[in-house]
């Protein structure tokens, strides 16, 4: 066996990833990986803690969709309690989500991926990052870093904290939402509506038709897709039935608590991270040609399996993709276009939230009390879809718990990017600086 | 002339990172003052050489070193000692790195049986050995505070640390200060309810209802939280979770302190104060649930949190 190159860390994730690839004696790719290297082991230590407490626990899993782990383990709370949230506490959980996720795509599209596609994916790594933005488009910059704030800012002044919050808890939320707040709040997102229908215009007509060809060459596989709709296939982040879509569009959909019948986790002694896979369609196999069982979820995922989006502007948007990439769209850059056109959505939504006069209502919290339960719940994160599964005593104290969470899912997919990118661009041991940054574009664009 | 900075995520969730953007707009005129030889989140400057083919680690000279996140495994641990190698002056950024952070609580446990469950005991997992591959670091013996590995010179605690204590230490380094440390105050000396000094009484009330509040009206309107009956941290955590202007943000929430900015000071024992706060406003601290784990959720490093040797069976 030849060369081993170790790409480490993989950087503007968010976390810890090594990637190595092995050349043979003519140079080219004979094995690629993608090591997840941390494990912290929530699963173990999460056993003995009060179920009212998971919420304010769990949402240190992830300091970039806090927001994510915190109403995921609520919704589970809430089953393990047996309980349904006031239509109002269910609005605010909506509404401060929403507005964490625009947050949160504004970051990943700006800061993270831009630098690749606006100052270009060969360019030299001291100037293809966020400082290299600052400089190359002042004001744009100027506009990110504080529509970014914006919206941290807005969350901060109602529900105290942006990262790893609080508010929401077993049974509904901790505080309603007076009229001066709402009327303090709606201005600041119709300000990130604004800014997020630019932001998808700018990529428009700026980035994506400059980068077709990356677009069709970097990271491509097929596989299927997992991610939640409403009742009448609408894409929802924050409750409807689960859907699992195979590499060619058809799909079955199954409440959360049915989750254990269509996925399971694969360990392979090379990663902390495991491998989870639809197990319905066979043994997990991660080969390019022939794999079986791998799926993904995540922007592109989510936009795949929903009939439509839930707010016009995003569906104008969706209809025009699809009109370009067809259903399943399978190029895995192409996550970067569909992760705007959720930002439009979570927008619109926010807004439309915050127009809507239940929002100040003042119910917000049903009694709980403690009893041996299961409670699954799912939402979808920014990286895709979360399932939080708890089981408690009769004392409400969790016995068990069993987590998927985003980025897990796309492990599979990730892997097989990496392989797919490494040998469509390292032929015959030749390969710079640039083709190596390639090969990290196709992580990138599943955001881990 | 810009000051040389390398920073990175340890054992951590990358909150400390976004509360590093959440800076805001004073961020584009920090920016210039410092050049990143190192950042993860946002560089792509490679350990091992831009091509992959270095073969020890090589950390960058710098003058100030930025870590989040606790120590869990060997190889965070080498990292860690090549940076201290490496800067001047070295920050642990956030409670995790400061004190263990919540995912110390895993110290509760001996690592074989955290391996157990996550490989061996998950419904979905397929139950498997632990991966033993040379590229998955080992775990280290306990998740343990930066400081219980190298030497720190400045220490921002806070799950997340607010943006204007991490901007004001930043800027200290740079005007030539060589430390910098949160004024020891409590969340309660920041803090605005009313306070009578007595609750109703009685157990101490788990987190199923919510307070009572009049939500038109101020937090300097409402009940203290100990006093209606709730464990709420403040009177024994370190103040400053709003950063300088505002008031605690859980307390905004209306939810309780659960201790994330870490103790006042050091040497202080958290546990034992918050007994004597809550018997002092009338409640009896021996009914709180699960009191281990949750005064100590994030300070669970410096061997604060261990392994309970199971009872002998009857």
């Amino acid at each position: 066996m030849g060369k081993v190159i170790n790409i480490q860390p993989v950087t503007r994730i968010e976390g810890h990833a090594k990637v190595s690839i092995t050349l043979d004696d003519a140079g080219n790719v004979a094995d690629t990986k993608l090591y997840v290297q941390t494990l912290r082991g929530f699963e173990k230590f999460c056993e003995g803690r009060p179920v009212e407490e998971m919420p304010r626990t769990v949402c240190h899993i992830c300091g970039i969709c806090p927001w994510a782990h915190h109403l995921a383990s609520c919704k589970a709370a809430d089953a393990c309690f047996g309980v349904t949230p006031p239509p109002t506490a269910v609005k605010l959980r909506r509404l401060m989500q929403s507005i964490a996720y625009v947050s949160d795509k504004i970051l990943h599209f700006y800061f993270l991926a831009a630098p690749d596609f606006v100052i270009g994916p060969d360019a030299d790594y001291s100037v293809r990052n966020v400082i290299g933005i600052v400089q190359a488009a002042p004001e744009i910059a100027k506009q990110v870093v504080h529509m970014r704030h914006l919206g941290a800012q807005i969350i901060e002044g109602f529900a105290g904290r942006a990262i790893h919050p609080t508010f929401s808890v077993p049974g509904g939320v901790s505080k309603p939402m007076t009229e001066a707040e709402r009327q303090k709040i709606l201005p600041q997102a119709q300000e990130l509506l604004e800014f997020s229908k630019f932001s998808l215009q700018f990529a428009k007509e700026n980035v994506f038709p400059k980068y077709l060809d990356a677009i069709k060459s970097i990271g491509v596989i097929k596989v299927g897709y997992l991610g939640t709709v409403t009742e009448d296939g609408a894409l929802d982040f924050y409750d409807g039935k689960l859907r699992l879509m195979d590499p060619d569009g058809k799909y079955e959909d199954f409440a959360y608590d049915q989750y254990t019948d269509y996925l399971g986790e694969f360990v392979e002694p090379w990663s902390y991270q495991k491998f989870p896979y639809a197990k319905k369609w066979g043994k997990l196999n991660m080969s390019l040609d022939t794999p079986v069982g791998v799926y993904r979820t995540n922007t592109l995922s989510r936009i795949n399996v929903a009939d439509k989006m839930a707010t016009p502007l995003a569906q104008k948007e969706l209809e025009e993709f699809r009109a370009a990439f067809g259903r399943p769209a399978h190029f895995t850059l192409l996550y970067h276009y569909a992760r705007l056109i959720e930002l439009l959505q979570c927008a619109e939504t926010a807004v439309q939230l915050l127009e809507d006069p239940e929002i100040t209502g003042t119910e917000i919290r049903v009694p709980i009390t403690p009893r041996a339960a299961r409670g699954v719940g799912c939402v979808e994160a920014p990286r895709g879809t979360l399932i939080h599964d708890y089981e408690c005593d009769a004392q409400g104290l969790i016995t068990k718990i069993n987590l998927i969470v985003g980025t897990t899912h796309n492990n599979a997919a990730m892997n097989m990017s990496v392989e797919q990118a490494a040998k469509e661009f390292i032929k015959e041991g030749t390969y710079d600086q640039g083709i190596l940054n390639k090969v990290e574009m196709a992580i990138r664009a599943y955001d881990p | 002339m810009a000051v040389k900075v390398v920073e990175d995520w340890l054992n951590a969730c990358s909150g400390c990172e976004i509360s590093i953007l959440n800076i805001g707009d004073a961020l584009l005129d920090l920016l210039p003052q410092l050049e990143f030889a190192h950042i993860t989140a946002l560089v792509d400057h490679k350990f091992y050489g831009q091509l992959g083919d270095g073969t020890t680690m090589e950390i960058p000279e710098a003058v100030v070193g930025i870590v989040s996140g606790g120590v869990r495994n060997e190889e965070q641990k080498h990292e860690l000692e090549e940076i201290r190698k490496k800067v001047k002056f070295l920050i642990s950024l956030g409670s995790c790195a400061c004190y263990g952070g919540v995912p110390a609580q895993a110290n509760m446990f001996k690592n074989e049986e955290v391996f157990d469950k996550v490989f061996r005991d998950c419904v979905t997992t397929e139950p498997a050995p632990d991966p033993a591959d040379p590229n998955v670091p080992k775990w280290t013996p306990t998740c343990a505070a930066v400081d219980e590995v190298v030497k720190v010179d400045v220490a921002i605690p806070g799950c997340p640390p607010h943006p204007d204590w991490i901007a004001d230490a930043l800027l200290a380094l740079l005007g030539g200060k060589t430390s910098w440390s949160l004024p020891e105050r409590s969340v309660c000396d920041t803090c605005p309810v009313i306070r009578e000094q007595k609750s109703g009484g009685g157990p101490v009330k788990r987190w199923l209802q919510n307070m009572e509040f009049n939500p038109e009206e101020g937090l300097e309107k409402m009940r203290c939280i100990n006093e209606q009956g709730f464990l709420c941290m403040g009177p024994v955590t370190l103040a400053g979770c709003a950063g300088k202007t505002s008031v605690p943000r859980c307390i905004q929430a209306r939810t309780p302190c659960r201790g994330c900015f870490g103790p006042i000071r050091k040497g202080a024992r958290p546990m034992v104060e918050m007994m004597g706060a809550l018997t002092s406003v009338g409640l009896d601290p021996k009914t709180l649930v699960d009191r281990r784990a949750m005064m100590n959720r994030y300070i669970g490093g410096h061997k604060v949190l261990t392994v309970i040797p199971a009872r002998p069976a009857r």
